[in-house]
């Protein structure tokens, strides 16, 4: 089957990124495609480039972009609640005039459109959410 | 409400009140741009989420937007099944007649052949 996650809580702050995450890769050890994560309302801090959790506990932002190096899963943010949240990428941080970045690659900084063609093209959209 | 194929693509429940909390504003985003799209897209309003459905609602003396202005622009986007939890309305001390738009007052007992039925669910 083809898969999709809706990703809606902030990572350390509620069980939902974590959730997530081992549900993203149980999703692909059972041999189904994941297409990919969409972080939407406070699951859009998972794209923070500049967390730095304590080196005992998961590393969130580097356990998604792990998984699209590893598997190829698309990391698409929304952008409207992205930028009222600080988490800007190059491109966006220039446009408002802002000193550096704070999501890279390979998150991707996209409309809600792409949360509904996930919904249209996928099989199953799974919503993660505190 | 009878159990049958439901003519929708998309319903978004909407369980957060207008206030407090980005969630409302953020589901009906996601419903908007869902209709904008093409797709066929129902509300669903349960719990403090039927709060946003309360006539004059006014703006700006908490930092917010407010969620009524959307609402008011949903039948522009052919947005036009707004169910309403009968229970959450009955808890909240509310009639279909105090609220702003016109809606459809779903029983619990039909709450579930019509979740059953969606082909997909957004909640918020």
């Amino acid at each position: 089957m083809r898969y999709a996650i809706l990703l809606m809580g902030a990572p350390y702050s509620d069980q939902a990124s974590h959730s997530a995450l081992r549900f993203a890769h149980a999703v692909l050890a059972r041999g189904h495609r994941l297409e990919a994560v969409f972080f939407y309302h406070e699951g859009v801090h998972n794209a923070a480039r500049l967390a730095a959790p304590p080196q005992d506990e998961p590393h969130l932002v580097d356990g998604w972009a792990r998984l699209a190096a590893e598997h190829g899963v698309a990391l698409q943010v929304c952008i409207a609640a992205a930028l009222r949240r600080g988490l800007l990428d190059e491109r966006e941080a220039a446009r408002h005039g802002k000193q550096g970045s704070s999501v890279a690659a390979p998150f991707e900084l996209s409309g809600l459109g792409q949360l509904i063609d996930l919904s249209t093209r996928c099989d199953r959209l799974i919503t993660f959410g505190p | 409400m009878q159990a049958r194929p439901d003519p929708h693509d998309l319903l978004v429940i909407l369980r957060h009140g207008p206030h407090g909390s980005s969630w409302l504003k953020e589901g009906l985003d996601a419903a908007l741009v869902a209709a904008a799209f093409g797709q066929r897209v129902a509300l669903l309003f349960m719990g403090e989420g039927v709060t946003a459905l309360v006539r004059d609602q006014q703006v700006g003396p908490l930092g917010q937007k407010g969620t009524a202005p959307t609402l008011e622009m949903l039948a522009m986007y052919d947005i036009e099944t707004l169910l309403v939890d009968a229970p959450s309305l009955a808890q909240f001390g509310l009639s279909p007649e105090a609220l702003m738009l016109e809606v459809t007052c779903v029983s619990s007992e039909a709450l579930p052949a019509l979740l059953a039925g969606q082909r997909q669910v957004l909640t918020f």
